[in-house]
Formats: C-alpha cells, sequence, structure tokens
C-alpha cells in the first residue's frame, strides 16, 4: 500500500498537514501524509471556534456535519463581574467538531491525490550529506520501515519532535506556551447558548482566560489557557466550575483534553536541506486568542507553493526553501509579531485594569473597532473615561 | 534528585515536550519519554504541565 519513495512525506494529519498534503498533490506531486494517532482529529486539541473570516481560509466547501453550532457574538466578563456584550451580526462563526472537521480535510488530502496512514508512527529522520532525505516509521506498531523523500514537511504540532530529530531548533520558551486544559461538558446552563464566553481575571486565570464555546444548546468546550501560574490550568479551571454552581451545578463531563499552547517566539529560520516545519509545530498560532487552525492552513499552502517550486528546479537545498521563511513572514509572521507585542501588555492588565476597560467598551465600540475605525473609537471612548488614558499608555 | 510523571494523569498532550530546553523530552504513542541522561531537572516541563502530572525534585 505504502511505496518505496514518494517526493514529499507529510509528519502529521492535523490541519498544516492535511492543508500541506492536498495543495501538494493537487500541483502533481506525490505525497504520504503520516498520522501518529489511531484516529485523525482525535484528540483535540482545541476549542474549536472558529470565525467566519477563518472559515473562508480553513473550511471552504466544508460539510454541514463539521458544524456542532452557529455563534452571533461573545460576552466578556471582567473580573469584577461587568460584562461586555459583542455582537458579531450576520458575520459570526462556528463552533466546529475538530474530529469531523480534521477527517474532513484528511479525505480532501487524499481526494486530490495524497497517499494517508493513519497509526503511523515516525521515529527517526533520514539524512544524507547533510539532507533529509525521508523517515523511519513504523505503521500500526510494525517493525519499522524507511520510506524515502525528497522534502519532508513536519506537521507534527506543538511537541514538534520531528523538526528536532533533523536538526531545527523548535524549543519554545516557557513564557511563549500557554497551559491549556478543557473538559467538554453536557447539560449545562448557558445563559446564550449563541454567543461565546470569556472570563478574564488574574486570579481566575493568571496571565490568560476561561471560555466557553457553545456546542449545543446545553453542550460547550469549556476550558482555560494561563501561564507562568503558581498551579496547573487543571486547578484552576475545576476552581471555576465549582465556584459557579448556576452553570455548572447539574453538568458531566464528556471529553478531557488539554495541550501547550503556543502564544509567541516566531522562528526566524523553519527550513533545513530538504526539510520544513509549519502549524502549532512551528509556533504559527495567534498569540492573543491561541488558534491557530488559520495560521496553519495558510503555512501548509505557502510551503506547499514553495516546495513545488523547488522540486521542479530540482533544487531542495536550505536556500531555495528558504523562500517559505520570507513569504511567511511578510504575509503572517510580520502581523502575528505585531498581536504577540500586544499579547504582552495584556498579560501586564491589573484586575483592576481591566475592570476599567470593561466598563469603557460598550459592545458597539468593540465592534467599531475591529471593523477598523479604531482611533476615532479610542478617542470617544478616552474623552468620556479621562481614567483611561493611564491604561492608553500601557496599550499604544 | 527526580523527575516523575503520573502516568494515569497524563494526557499525552505534548506541552512538557514544546518546552524542554535540553530536548529530554519525547511524545510516543505510549507515553512520555524522558532521557534522564539529558534531564537537567530544571522544573520547566513541571511548570507547563496543564494536568500537574510531572514533579520534579533537586
Amino acid at each position: 500500500m505504502i511505496k518505496d519513495s514518494y517526493d514529499v512525506i507529510v509528519v502529521g494529519g492535523g490541519p498544516g498537514g492535511s492543508s500541506a498534503a492536498k495543495n501538494l498533490a493537487k500541483l502533481g506531486h506525490s505525497v504520504l501524509m503520516l498520522e501518529k494517532r489511531q484516529e485523525i482529529g482525535s484528540p483535540k486539541r482545541c476549542a474549536e471556534g472558529l470565525s467566519m473570516a477563518s472559515v473562508d481560509v480553513v473550511g471552504k466547501g466544508m460539510p454541514k456535519r463539521c458544524i456542532a453550532k452557529g455563534i452571533n457574538g461573545a460576552i466578556v466578563y471582567a473580573p469584577d463581574g461587568n460584562s461586555v456584550t459583542v455582537d458579531y451580526g450576520k458575520r459570526g462563526g462556528y463552533v466546529i467538531e475538530r474530529k469531523v472537521f480534521d477527517k474532513w480535510l484528511a479525505y480532501e488530502a487524499s481526494r486530490a491525490g495524497a497517499k494517508v496512514m493513519a497509526m503511523t508512527e515516525v521515529t527517526d529522520i533520514l539524512k544524507d550529506g547533510g539532507y533529509v532525505t525521508g523517515v523511519k516509521a513504523s505503521i500500526c506498531g510494525e517493525e519499522e520501515i524507511e520510506i524515502k523523500a525528497k522534502v519532508v514537511v513536519a506537521a507534527d504540532g506543538v511537541e514538534s519532535t520531528v523538526s528536532r530529530k533533523a536538526g531545527l531548533e523548535t524549543v519554545n520558551k516557557l513564557v511563549n506556551v500557554d497551559s491549556g486544559f478543557q473538559y467538554e461538558m453536557s447539560n449545562l446552563n448557558l445563559e446564550d447558548d449563541e454567543k461565546i464566553i470569556i472570563y478574564v481575571g488574574n486570579e481566575i486565570a493568571p496571565r490568560g482566560y476561561i471560555w466557553i464555546f457553545p456546542k449545543g444548546h446545553d453542550v460547550a468546550n469549556v476550558g482555560i489557557g494561563i501561564s507562568m501560574a503558581e498551579k496547573s490550568a487543571k486547578f484552576y479551571l475545576d476552581n471555576f466550575i465549582a465556584d459557579n454552581p448556576e452553570i455548572f451545578g447539574s453538568a458531566s463531563i464528556i471529553e478531557v483534553n488539554s495541550g501547550g499552547i503556543p502564544v509567541g517566539g516566531f522562528l526566524e529560520n523553519m527550513v533545513l536541506d530538504g526539510f520544513l516545519v509549519v502549524g502549532d509545530a512551528a509556533h504559527q498560532v495567534n498569540p492573543i486568542h491561541g488558534g491557530g487552525l488559520k495560521e496553519a492552513t495558510i503555512a501548509g499552502e505557502i510551503a506547499s507553493k514553495v516546495i513545488s517550486g523547488c522540486l521542479k528546479k530540482g533544487d531542495v537545498s536550505k536556500e531555495a526553501l528558504s523562500d517559505y521563511n520570507q513569504i511567511w513572514w511578510e504575509e503572517r509572521g510580520k502581523k502575528l509579531k505585531k498581536v504577540e507585542k500586544l499579547r504582552h501588555v495584556m498579560e501586564k492588565l491589573s484586575d483592576g485594569n481591566l475592570n476599567m476597560l470593561a466598563k469603557a467598551l460598550s459592545g458597539d465600540a468593540l465592534v467599531e473597532m475591529t471593523r477598523g475605525n479604531k482611533l476615532v473609537t479610542l478617542a470617544k471612548i478616552l474623552m468620556k473615561n479621562p481614567r483611561l488614558i493611564t491604561l492608553a499608555r500601557h496599550l499604544l | 534528585m527526580a523527575w516523575e510523571i503520573t502516568k494515569e494523569r497524563c494526557l499525552r498532550c505534548g506541552a512538557c515536550v514544546s518546552v524542554c530546553p535540553v530536548l529530554a523530552l519525547e511524545l510516543r504513542e505510549s507515553g512520555i519519554l524522558n532521557d534522564s541522561g539529558k534531564c537537567t531537572l530544571c522544573p520547566i516541563c513541571e511548570r507547563v504541565c496543564p494536568v500537574g502530572a510531572i514533579r520534579v525534585e533537586k
């Protein structure tokens, strides 16, 4: 079923891997995508939220069965219990079912011509004369075999093991990795099952936030992402659940998820001779909300175009593949670097600052800001709330 | 001096692996492996673990 060699081997069957595999196959190359787990899409390391803007990138043509729930806005709670409601209007978003969605992406990759193999663990990287030339892999726990490739794409998630085996430095700093923990819960008492709910505050979620993403009228992903905290993410989430019996009193736990979320530390170099890294493995995640679906998909697209060009020229050296570095930094990296800076400011805000901010920002103002009228809106808010000028100094 | 993981708590999410500065940790289907020859007991993995499964004692 598996050939001895391919143009490209993609390690990891998540959205980044499927994006690279599908596009490379469409460009006429032979592609093998390997997934370590027995089932693509499971277990999820994700809150499953997808804005409409991301749907356009990630989920074009996505079947309805991938969607758990439509979302029309968000409610953000400040530490003092005051909230800001944001109405997304018609351009809302979805909470999706990653198990179904990731499989659909893999179906699409295979339909484009890529060969996909689940339960196939890459145990080592093959090298020849400094070039990565393939992988050692174990299919369904059987004895390791060698599979050759002109280029290996690492899309193996936050642990990024494959890059390290290949000799590319991807270790992230502790400050750049959020600890994530989540329960999928049922029989919840949700105040609004069409809005995502966010709770901020240094007591409940140090340097991060708690989320409720509805997947049904009484079902939701209830999770937390924190950074540099005294206790574990699970500890803070369990406390929050115990302290809010009006929501969680009768709820059950249907699934338990955890994960490290790279929220910064973008890599200047993401290529070696015959090798390239995409997605969480390359820290390609939005540092403010921790979402990586869109970033992984775009990176997979950029990577596939660059690799295809290199294969056609017969040059897969680091120098040739480094077009991927340049294009990614131009199209995504510069913007994400700015978002990372904003995150560092947000992390420094005290609970008092957060309360003040929530009072000042009405839902309309937030929407206006996201639509691009940022300075006008900010000026209006500041005129109404002179005390915020101290805060604005941190923010600008 | 010890690095310990409570396997029953570990969800094999790989958060610890992503921050290990000396590449001592590896996520395998069977669980987290620690190459104790490389491990410096720095306790960064203990701090990032979302479920408190890792304990490091110097």
